[in-house]
């Protein structure tokens, strides 16, 4: 098991790396002068020519890779050229509404999507489970953009439950801060919800149907008992597998959530550095995002080990 | 996971029966049939030009004169909606089929040259790693925002996806008996991949590349509502959705129609897709 741990750890550096190249690659592709395009149309030759020499655009590409590389050893992400401040400190000032935005739309789904998906697998062909699957593939073809557009009109403005946007001024308390991420978690929880839907029913369905599962109900188990306890354990781990990698899916819909609630996270950061062609936020934001999504992946298989016993390498 | 060989059905006599058995695919089918006609026939079908401005009427709610309402400029919005379904399905269409090619190219790749195939491999896993939006707005952020940059972009995003299966499937196909026995008989290894290989994919493929179309136009309709995708005059869904914003609980119908429009083409791609699923390979069916 340890060879295992070792094997999968030496992967993931592997796929870090190749990450970190294609990012660095992704923004060097930029036709043109990247520090022209930074400084906009009015900038003077020496002006492009001093913001070449700070982001070192002057050296050769190897030069660069390497120094980029030591940068990222270092834990340096450099620096906005917008925002005047260091990248990370950047991410790290708008981590909150990110965080708490993709782990109440994780929590929405989950709390509506795994019961249904069970109930709609052991219910096979009735009127719910076709009703269930019709609303998850529904849910799934949603922009959630729009779903958010839909619920400002409807919730936030017509009802006026909860505010239209923003994230409460900066000394509000935690629970008015809550309240701003009430919509926008529910835009992204729907959407998600889908997801884990479809497949907790499908592996359920693969379960429900195996011997072990037979056998319980033949010493007469609860029904209850057996469709938890047995077939949802066994479940699980395609389940987990699903509710972990939506939860890296979220931080991509939360790019597109957050411009729709104007909710100073890390999607609003990215999307404003876009507009403005500030590079060194979109770099540092794709690397900490795509590091996040191989840790998840790599944590998951890790939670594999302790949840199932079969799983032994 | 994938399917490595299927009876290939294209020119079978029973394959419209087996569609019209199915019922989720032909209600895809149809109504995506519908979005595409209006798309294709929107200027014999428009009641009113999608450019023509007229002040006068600007913002009037959904009625007889104006299906759809009017926007801002007084616009007719079913006219745009109809005219920016073409945009909307050509983007994701075209994004599709580069996606395709890239991916069938690097998987066939990886699967038959072992020295090629760590390095693909490791890139389609990293690729992977970034979600879909974000790395298309990275890229359209590089490459510098246009309608063609948007296609390229979606293209190279979704391409892993169609790689990672294909190359799977090759590594399985390459070591079956009918493969060596046609290496053996001298047939060179570009008809290999072709003729023996991408022909027993094609089934995956397809039910793959339907829901990449599906994914696609969502990410452009994401793209353009941000302001990194196609400019802003050019009438597609998101752009629609995106101006509209604006004038949310004034004139909710800007937003309301192109929206239902991107939903009901992304849903009937996503029945399409699991209906080909199950018509094409047994074994992948979701409710086995």
């Amino acid at each position: 098991m340890t060879r295992y741990v070792i094997q999968r750890i030496v992967g993931m550096l592997a796929v870090m790396f190749t990450v970190v190249t294609i990012v660095f690659v992704i923004v060097r592709v930029a036709p043109g002068d990247p520090a022209a395009v930074m400084l906009g149309p009015d900038a003077t030759p020496a002006d492009i020519a001093a913001l070449r020499e700070r982001l070192g655009l002057d050296r050769p590409l190897v030069v660069q890779y390497v120094y980029f590389l030591g940068q990222l050893l270092r834990g340096d992400l450099g620096q906005s050229i917008f925002l005047n401040m260091p990248v990370l400190s950047a991410l790290g000032e708008r981590a909150e509404p990110t965080f708490f935005l993709t782990v109440f739309s994780i929590l929405i789904a989950s709390v509506v999507a795994l019961p249904v998906g069970i109930l709609s697998a052991y219910r096979r062909g009735s009127l719910f489970d076709q009703l269930a699957t019709t609303l998850a593939m529904l849910a799934a073809s949603i922009p959630s953009f729009w779903l958010g557009l839909i619920l400002i009109q409807v919730v936030a403005v017509r009802l006026g439950w909860f505010p239209v946007s923003g994230y409460g001024g900066p000394d509000a308390s935690f629970l008015t801060r809550l309240s701003h991420l009430v919509l926008p978690a529910l835009a992204l929880g729907t959407v998600s919800s889908a997801l884990i839907t479809r497949f907790t029913r499908a592996s359920m369905l693969d379960v429900l149907n195996d011997d072990y599962v037979r056998t319980a109900r033949s010493k007469g188990m609860g029904e209850f008992r057996v469709v938890m306890k047995h077939a949802f354990k066994n479940a699980l781990i395609p389940v987990l597998t699903v509710v972990g990698l939506t939860a890296a899916l979220l931080i991509s819909g939360a790019v597109v959530t957050e411009t729709v609630f104007g909710l100073p996270g890390i999607g609003n950061l990215v999307v404003s550095a876009v507009l403005r062609r500030d590079y060194p936020v979109i770099q540092g934001a794709l690397l900490v995002i795509a590091a996040l999504y191989v840790l998840i992946n790599f944590a998951i298989d890790m939670l594999y080990l302790l949840i199932d016993p079969r799983v032994r390498y | 996971m994938a399917a490595v060989a299927s009876p290939a059905l294209a020119g079978s006599p029973k394959l419209a029966s087996l569609i019209v058995q199915r019922k989720t695919l032909l209600i895809g089918l149809i109504v995506l049939a519908m979005i595409a006609l209006l798309a294709i026939l929107a200027p014999l079908i428009a009641p009113y030009s999608p450019t023509r401005l007229s002040v006068v009427n600007r913002l009037k709610p959904p009625g007889e004169r104006w299906w759809f309402g009017t926007d801002e400029f007084g616009r007719d919005i079913f006219s745009r909606t109809i005219y920016a379904g073409r945009l909307s399905l050509l983007v994701g269409a075209v994004a599709t089929l580069l996606a395709g090619a890239i991916g069938i190219a690097l998987g066939l790749i990886a699967g038959f040259f072992r020295q090629a195939d760590p390095v693909i491999a490791r890139v389609i896993d990293a690729m992977m790693a970034f979600p879909d939006i974000l790395l298309a707005i990275s890229l359209v952020a590089a490459l510098g925002p246009s309608l063609a940059t948007v296609i390229v972009a979606l293209g190279i995003v979704y391409a892993p996806r169609l790689a990672r299966i294909v190359r799977a499937s090759t590594l399985i196909i390459r070591e079956l008996p009918y493969v060596e026995a046609a290496r053996a008989l001298g047939v060179p290894t570009w008809r290999i991949m072709i003729r023996h290989v991408l022909r027993n994919l094609i089934s995956p493929i397809l039910v793959q590349a339907t829901f990449i179309f599906a994914y696609a136009m969502l990410a452009e309709a994401g793209l353009s509502f941000l302001g990194v995708g196609v400019s802003p005059e050019i009438p597609t869904w998101g752009t629609m959705i995106a101006a509209g914003r604006q004038f949310v609980g004034q004139a909710d119908w800007m937003t309301l129609f192109p929206g239902i429009a991107i939903v009901l083409a992304v849903l009937s791609l996503q029945l399409v897709g699991d209906g080909l699923r199950d018509l094409l390979d047994p074994r992948l069916r979701k409710d086995l």
